[in-house]
Order: structure tokens, then C-alpha cells, then sequence
């Protein structure tokens, strides 16, 4: 147990813009094992206000098992999360969902056959007033289909014009904006995106990191999961690197190039061999 | 950073095309899957009083009405359960157990009727809930959970009942009040087809109206989805089977009415043939698309085929054989409609 490490933000401040601003979702020491596998070997992480911050690693270097341990999917066997300086512990993925992190899954957890509305407002849907609401349960269809417009209009998405459209009906890249307006309408800390473009075109791709930028812009910080460098040091703040169950490091794109950041990533070089430049 | 590009690409310009009139029909169908019912219903009405001017008299359509009550019941939780990609073959078991109970226990004990119809309802309820725990707990394919069930029900029937009648004279009058009729204009309608009506209202506005109905789609459609999305798929699987449980009760009921005895020997087929309306009536089999309009069309359908072929002389197995065309149909137009894309 590594139950007297502080948790003070200050630890691992290799980025330029982390300042002295205080974390809203942070990691210590995560211990998560398989049997004899090890998926994390104590892993620190950061997320602070209004930041992109991407997670990169080979396959099998803990991404996966990172983020799941921090949405709940999976429960860590050691170490510490801290939601906005508070203890926080999820033991379902509801439980991370109701303390305001949204989780984008890469299978893209959306019902083909309902419509766009109804797959924004799917499990927490909203009831008519009065009687209707309260006696016959009935749902308020209109005022949904309203704000799920709104959701998607505040996303950049105009190509998504009839909210009444079944999902199954749309592109790769429309169901995922679909994904993506969903986790923005109801994450109010934390948005976690896994592989969001690893199934999309460069057009639906692009569409994509719009909308995570469109996310940071209202200060609302996005961890990024991606194997695509290009996207990956175009919208994120900070890139933490995941290698053989450990943190190999955290650079930015202004001080690591893209080779250099691959070359921590399958252990070519470590980040004490490359610093890269300083940033500020 | 904001620049949107006017939609100049070749692929968007494919994207505005317009549609064929194949393509269009298609989308209309994948949006209101109710239409092809519809047609089909009306083109066989109007075939069956050309063949024969009786079959659309008020007496005769009375009398499609009042045949097609009880499996028109059980249809409606035959489509709950597909809607989640179930399917139930212990629909017309669970209805004979819980109508041999209840009659039986309100013609020897004296039980007062109206306690025999909620102790129907309550029986029927308890076996969904046993099909629905052997689903969710146990994670049994439905089809063999009820396969099993069907057997256990229909067994527990014959033995409680000693395969013995009970006819509706020996009965507390309210058991068999749905068979009671009652004019609305030329046509004699039964308290039964009320009943099976009202039904049909309810179940459709929880289905389209309700954060439940919202559920059962969203598990049939992707269960995986659902359970991310934050529901939980085991408790709205239950309640599905649990609430088709008591609607097979409600039928118990119906059934004493429409048959004028309870007896354990009744609607063997019951299982088939209220897959054959929820079918017909283009609610998927493979879960999450479809809607109980369409299954009360495909009921209908069925009853027009039973009346208007019986009135045209043609022998009963025609009718066997264009139901089952239809069905296959009917799956066919499904997997089309699927394959719709924008």
C-alpha cells in the first residue's frame, strides 16, 4: 500500500501550461494485475482544468487498464483516485458516470434502431411535468429532441440536422459525434475519450478533434486514449506515455517531436535520454 | 480554427443524390415498419369480400374480432418479449396453468372470482418472472428456457387440473364475463376484445412513451450498449418477462370467456401462432425494432386469412400454407428494411 504518498499536484509538472492550478481528476500509485500479468505497475496521472490529455502506448503497455480503472470499469488492486482533491473510489462505471465522468467507449455505446435524441438521453431520460410525468411516466420527447439539437449545435455538428433520425442510419463519424455530443451534454468533470478515430476516415477524424477542442474550450478536460500520433499532437495539452504498465514520462507537443515521443513510447530512448526542449 | 467547408465533395454530393423509388420505399418502411402490415391487411380485405360479400359483414368481422382475442393477447407479450431478442414458447402453457389455478380453485373452494382473476394474473406473472430469472441469472438462451418451461407449465397444468374441464356454468359469473357481448352498431363486440384492446393501448404507450419502453429497445437493439449507456439490462429483461407473464393471466381470463370453460387442453399453438402475428406484423425477430401496432395488424391478418379462405370454400390448409408464406415474407421485407443506410 502506498497510503502515505501525498497527493499533492505539484508531483509531475513537466508541462508548460499545468501552472499551480489544482487537478481535477488525479491517480497515485495505480496497481492493477491480472494473475501473474501486470496491467499497471503504479501509476501516477493528472488531468487539470480545461487540458486535452492523451494517453499513448504500445499495445499491452496499460492504456486500456488505465482508463478503465478510472471510469469504473475495473477496480484497481492498489493506489489512490483523487476526484477535485476528494478520495474517490468507482465500482461500477455508473459510479464514475454519476461523479461527472463520461466515458466514450471505443464500441460505441449506442442503440442502432433509437433515434439520435433518444440514445443522448438513454438511461437518464426526462420525464413530462405533472401528472404525465409522475402517474404515466411518460417521457418529454420534445424538450429532449430540443436539447439534444442544442447539444449537437453546441458541438459544431450541423450535418446532424433531424434529431428524430435512427442512429443506424448515420456514418462511422456521425454516430461517434453522437458518442462524443452525449459524454459533452452530461460529463460535468471529466470526459474520456477511448480510440475515437480509430475507426474514422480523415474528414470524419478531423470532425472529431473539432469537437474535442470544442470540449476543452468550455474548460471541460478531455483524457485522450489514441494510437494516431498525428491526432494525438494536434489537439492534446500534454501526452502522458504509457509503457510496460508504468508512466514512461508526460511531454507536450511543444517539447517533444513525434518520433521522439514513439521512440519513450516502445523504449528507444527515456525521457531523462530525451528531454527535449523547455518548454516557456 | 473554425472553418467549415461547403459541402463541394464528390462523396457529399453523392450523399444529397436523389434516392430511387426502391430506396425510398425502403426508408419509408425502416421509419413506420407498420405500413407493410397495413397494406397487407387491407389488400387481403379487399380480396377476401370480393371472393365472398360475407366476410365483410358485421357479423362475420364481429367474429374474426372475438377468434382473434386471445392469441391477439398473447401476442402482445410474445412482442415484449422478441423486442428484446427473446422469444417465448411457454405463452400458451403459462396461460392454461394460470387459468386451470384460478378456475380450479374458484369452482372447488369457492375462491370469490375476482380474486381468481387476480390469482390468474398473479401465476401468470410468477412464471414469466421464473423464464425471466432463468435468462438473466443463469444466462440461458430464452428459446431453451422457455422451450423447458413449456413443458414444465403444460405438465403442471394437465396434473393440477387432472386434465379435467371446467366448464364456465360452474364458474363465479365474472370469470367468463369477457365473453359477454354487447352491440356498437351492427357489430357484436365482446368484453374479451375490450380487454385485448385496452391492452394493446397500454403496453403501446409504455413502449413509446416511457423511459421503460426506451430500455427494452435499446437491450434488444445492443445489450452491450445498453449496459454502458447505464442501464441495467438484467432488471428491464425481467420486468419484460415478468409483465408478458401477466398479460398471458390477463388471457387466462379472456380465454375462460371466449371458450365458455377452462380447460387444460386448449391453444396448443398458442406459442406459434403469436409468434406468427408478431412476425407478420414486422417486429423483428432478432430484437429491438418493431412496435405492437404491427403485432395486432399481423393478428388481424391472420384471422382475415382464417374467415375470408373458410368463406371462399377453400380448403383450412391453404390458409396454414399462406400464413406461413407470409411469415417468411414478412422476415424477408425485415432484413431489408435493415439494411437501410442514409
Amino acid at each position: 500500500m502506498t497510503a502515505t504518498t501525498t497527493h499533492t499536484p505539484a508531483g509531475r509538472s513537466g508541462a508548460a501550461d499545468s501552472g499551480q492550478r489544482s487537478p481535477v481528476l488525479s491517480a497515485r500509485g495505480l496497481v492493477k494485475t491480472f494473475g501473474k500479468v501486470v496491467g499497471l505497475d503504479g501509476v501516477d496521472l493528472d488531468l487539470y482544468p480545461g487540458e486535452v490529455l492523451a494517453v499513448i502506448g504500445d499495445n499491452g503497455a496499460g492504456k486500456s487498464t488505465l482508463i478503465k480503472c478510472l471510469t469504473g470499469a475495473l477496480a484497481p488492486d492498489a493506489g489512490e483516485l483523487f476526484l477535485e482533491g476528494k478520495p474517490a473510489q468507482f465500482k461500477r462505471p455508473q459510479d464514475a458516470r454519476d461523479a461527472g465522468i463520461e466515458t466514450v467507449y471505443q464500441t460505441l455505446a449506442v442503440a442502432p434502431a433509437l433515434d439520435i435524441a433518444s440514445n443522448l438521453f438513454l438511461g437518464r431520460e426526462k420525464r413530462r411535468r405533472g401528472v404525465l410525468g409522475s402517474v404515466f411516466r411518460m417521457l418529454d420527447q420534445k424538450g429532449m429532441r430540443r436539447e439534444a439539437a442544442q447539444a449537437l449545435a453546441d458541438l459544431g455538428i450541423g450535418t446532424l440536422q433531424n434529431v428524430a433520425q435512427a442512429v443506424e442510419t448515420l456514418s462511422g463519424g456521425q454516430r461517434q459525434a453522437v458518442s462524443v455530443a452525449r459524454a459533452a451534454a452530461f460529463g460535468s468533470k471529466v470526459i474520456v475519450l477511448d480510440e475515437p478515430t480509430a475507426a474514422l476516415g480523415v474528414k470524419e477524424s478531423n470532425q472529431v478533434l473539432r469537437m474535442i477542442e470544442e470540449v476543452r474550450s468550455r474548460g471541460l478536460p478531455v483524457i485522450l486514449i489514441s494510437h494516431n500520433m498525428p491526432h494525438v499532437f494536434e489537439v492534446a495539452d500534454r501526452i502522458h506515455i504509457q509503457r510496460l504498465g508504468r508512466c514512461a514520462g508526460v511531454v507536450t507537443p511543444a517539447s517533444h517531436t513525434m518520433p521522439e515521443a514513439v521512440a519513450i513510447m516502445t523504449g528507444a530512448t527515456t525521457l531523462e535520454e530525451t528531454p527535449g526542449r523547455t518548454a516557456g | 480554427m473554425t472553418t467549415t467547408t461547403p459541402p463541394t465533395t464528390a462523396a457529399q454530393q453523392f450523399a444529397l443524390r436523389r434516392h430511387s423509388p426502391l430506396q425510398r420505399v425502403q426508408h419509408l418502411l425502416h421509419a413506420h415498419p407498420a405500413i407493410s402490415p397495413f397494406l397487407v391487411l387491407v389488400i387481403s380485405f379487399v380480396v377476401f369480400s370480393t371472393l365472398n360479400p360475407r366476410f365483410a359483414s358485421p357479423n362475420s368481422l364481429s367474429l374474426v374480432l372475438q377468434q382473434v382475442a386471445v392469441i391477439g393477447a398473447l401476442a402482445v407479450g410474445q412482442t415484449l418479449i422478441i423486442l428484446t431478442a427473446g422469444i417465448d414458447l411457454s405463452v400458451g402453457a403459462v396461460a392454461i396453468l394460470a387459468m386451470m389455478l384460478a378456475a380450479k380453485l374458484a369452482e372447488g373452494q369457492g375462491l370469490p372470482g375476482a380474486l381468481a382473476i387476480a390469482l390468474a394474473i398473479a401465476v401468470g406473472a410468477a412464471a414469466g418472472a421464473l423464464n425471466g430469472a432463468l435468462v438473466t441469472r443463469l444466462k440461458l438462451p430464452p428459446f431453451i428456457v422457455t422451450l423447458g418451461t413449456l413443458s414444465v407449465f403444460t405438465a403442471l397444468g394437465l396434473l393440477y387440473s387432472e386434465g379435467q374441464s371446467v366448464q364456465a356454468t360452474d364458474l363465479p359469473a365474472v370469470l367468463s364475463w369477457t365473453g359477454e357481448s354487447f352491440p356498437v352498431g351492427r357489430f357484436r363486440i365482446t368484453v374479451g376484445v375490450v380487454a385485448v384492446v385496452l391492452l394493446y393501448l397500454a403496453v403501446g404507450f409504455a413502449l413509446a412513451k416511457t423511459a421503460w419502453g426506451r430500455h427494452v429497445y435499446a437491450v434488444g437493439d445492443d445489450k452491450e450498449a445498453a449496459r454502458l449507456a447505464g442501464i441495467r439490462v438484467d432488471r428491464v429483461l425481467l420486468s419484460v418477462y415478468v409483465v408478458a407473464g401477466a398479460i398471458y393471466g390477463i388471457t387466462a381470463w379472456i380465454l375462460i370467456g371466449r371458450a365458455g370453460a377452462a380447460s387444460p387442453n386448449a391453444i396448443t399453438d398458442a406459442n406459434l401462432e403469436s409468434i406468427t402475428a408478431v412476425v407478420i406484423g414486422g417486429t423483428s425477430l432478432f430484437g429491438g425494432r418493431g412496435a405492437v401496432l404491427g403485432t395486432l395488424l399481423g393478428a388481424l391478418i391472420v384471422g382475415f386469412f382464417r374467415s375470408g379462405l373458410s368463406l371462399a370454400g377453400v380448403d383450412d390448409q391453404y390458409r396454414v400454407l399462406a400464413v406461413g408464406l407470409l411469415v417468411i415474407l414478412a422476415v424477408a421485407v425485415d432484413q431489408w428494411i435493415r439494411k437501410v443506410r442514409s
